[in-house]
């Protein structure tokens, strides 16, 4: 398994977040994290990533227990994850945006003297051309639509190569086509990358995920391939009890 | 303090928004930003001209001041590197500034070493090995430190070094130490003037090219990165904490070579020198120019200091009240600096990538 999360609990004062989930992801697997609002999807996507430490369970990633990692460390075992609220550099242009995340792990001395500055120009023009920015290349990040911002960090979030990605909301705040595109542009990093995903489009979902984990209030209510969580009763009565 | 700095940072999105509307307003936005980034090297050649013209044309008594500012420059740009292109509150500023100054002072009084090719690195050095120090204290934890933290660790060292310096007979105590002898090279004393002058000058001009070098260079661009959005950075992998350690060392290192031609100009180093007042001072420089510029540090130093020394002249009572609003008007309404209102926001950040891309158009039109 490339990445291994058991027994996670996270406690914010008196609010039990999550209660005991945990959720296992295969090499080249798109793994969908779905639930209700408030189930405990973000935190459990933050305790991986290590922007929450969990206050009782454990992380591994690629056979190594990561549970007390930095997400410094995490991001150079091969983690990668796309904050909910996009964070991309809002002054700096989308070239340099990429440029950042690919030089991540440049020397000190290469940074310094710019020495991978005309090595990296050629990656980062393909993937805004993937990415479909290449035109914007030169425009500041803040200059973009929404759906773009979230492309141009999903690129970012590749740049570095990683084995797994982790994904929160990618698509939320996006039209129907920008959706359509999103969906089309994740499909062929699977040749080289896991996906964890959380989102509220189920039909997003359906259409590119290998396997579903379903949380209710903080545990796993169910998880399997996609036909299996579909004709899950328990699974179909609370997407019911929110309709 | 801590509101405006809020102020600062919050006032960047709406720049950017600005900007980004110019942009999107415009289909030759490459042409824009091209045209844009002229303004910048206008700046600071008018300041260049303006500072190596500027014994020819002022009195004597006035040069020697103007040394001072240009002492003080090359302090306020090791703040700018520290605060303004890495986002490290650092209240401590002085601390590097004034122990360089106090550690040549002894070297002269005690060990009768002037010659400058030794005080300087050793001034240099001082101020490197305080900041890695005091750095590696309140930066290098597992995890990031907070603005807080880092701004209230400074200002207690700079706190703890002024008492210090002022209960330690060895260093003077109350009055510091004295008639410090005129710095040396083989034979010849640099004494105030035209001298000293044009040695601090082309000591600033290399410092500043050297800054200039490093802040557009790919670990600019890391830094750039960590200004705006810390956490994010950490996420691709960056060690945030020692990008941030090394840049409070070189700033360290700066302030330190700083303090310690200030030592020789003035003759005497005083407990202030490491203390609260000079640390707000560089602060006060850098914000009225305009941070994460360099030139705006220069700037903002030799306007802060220029009309201190007007109005004490011609207010002798209330001047200090003037400077303080004046300098609270610049901070409300121009967050971003004097250096704002001929510098756009993409000239401040300086755009790596557009750099990359002239390059490699360079080397393909070769043959």
């Amino acid at each position: 398994m490339l990445l291994e999360a058991a027994g996670i609990s996270k406690i914010f004062g008196k609010l039990t977040a999550l209660d005991g989930a945990a959720l296992t992801v295969g090499e080249n697997e798109f793994h969908g994290l779905i639930g209700p609002n408030g189930s405990g999807k973000s935190t459990l996507m933050k305790c991986i990533a290590g922007a929450e430490v969990p206050t009782q369970g454990k992380v591994s990633f690629v056979n190594t227990d990561i549970t007390a990692f930095t997400p410094t460390e995490r991001a150079r075992a091969g983690m990668s994850l796309k904050f909910q609220i996009t964070s991309v550099l809002p002054s700096l242009t989308l070239y340099d945006n990429i440029l950042l995340a690919l030089q991540a792990q440049s020397s000190l001395l290469d940074l310094v003297f710019s020495r991978t500055r005309s090595a990296l120009h050629d990656q980062v023009m393909t993937m805004l051309t993937q990415f479909r920015l290449a035109d914007r290349a030169f425009d500041p990040a803040a200059a973009l639509s929404h759906g773009q911002q979230q492309w141009l960090e999903i690129a970012m979030a590749l740049a570095g190569k990683p084995k797994l990605l982790l994904l929160d909301e990618p698509t939320g705040g996006m039209s129907l086509e920008e959706r359509r595109v999103t969906g089309e542009l994740l499909q062929p990093i699977k040749q080289h990358c896991s996906l964890v995903i959380v989102e509220h489009d189920l039909d997003f979902i359906r259409d590119i995920c290998d396997r579903l984990t379903v949380l209710d209030q903080g545990k796993v209510l169910a998880s399997g391939t996609v036909p299996e969580i579909q004709a899950n009763k328990s699974v179909q009565e609370i997407y019911l009890r929110r309709a | 303090m801590p509101k405006s700095m809020g102020a600062v940072k919050q006032a960047i999105p709406a720049e950017i928004g600005g900007e980004a509307d110019v942009a999107m307003a415009s289909s030759g936005t490459a042409v824009q930003t091209a045209a844009g980034r002229k303004i910048l090297p206008i700046v600071e050649g008018v300041v260049l001209v303006a500072a190596l013209a500027a014994p020819l044309v002022l009195q004597d008594y006035l040069t020697v001041f103007a040394t001072r500012v240009i002492i003080l420059a090359l302090f306020a740009l090791s703040f700018d590197l520290v605060w303004g292109y890495a986002g490290i509150m650092s209240f401590g500023q002085a601390l590097f500034f004034g122990s360089a100054g106090y550690g040549v002072a002894l070297l002269a009084r005690d060990l009768d070493i002037t010659n400058i090719l030794l005080v300087l690195p050793a001034g240099t050095i001082i101020g490197l090995t305080f900041a890695l120090l005091l750095g590696g204290f309140l930066l290098l934890g597992r995890h990031p430190s907070s603005v807080i933290f880092v701004s209230l660790g400074t200002l207690t060292g700079s706190y703890a070094a002024d008492r210090l310096a002022r209960g330690w007979y060895y260093l003077g105590g109350q009055n510091g130490i004295p008639s410090i002898s005129s710095m040396t090279l083989g034979g010849y004393e640099f004494s105030e003037g035209p001298s000293f002058y044009y040695l601090v000058l082309g000591i600033l001009i290399v410092v500043y090219l050297l800054c200039r070098f490093l802040v557009r260079s790919q670990f600019g661009l890391a830094l750039a990165g960590l200004r705006e959005n810390e956490q994010r950075i950490a996420f691709f992998g960056y060690k945030v904490q020692h990008l941030k350690a090394i840049i409070f060392a070189i700033g360290g290192a700066i302030a330190g070579l700083a303090g310690s031609l200030y030592a020789f100009h003035e003759g005497f180093v005083w407990p202030n020198m490491v203390g609260v007042v000079v640390s707000t001072q560089v602060v006060l420089y850098v914000l009225f120019g305009g941070s994460g510029t360099l030139i705006g540090a220069v700037i903002g130093t030799v306007i802060v200091e220029g009309v201190s020394f007007w109005l004490s002249d011609n207010y002798r009572d209330i001047w200090p009240i003037i400077l303080g609003v004046l300098l609270l008007l610049v901070i409300l309404f121009r967050p971003l600096g004097l250096i704002s209102f001929v510098l756009g926001e993409r000239e401040r950040v300086g755009s790596f990538g557009a750099k990359a891309k002239e390059g490699v158009k360079e080397k393909r039109n070769a043959p």
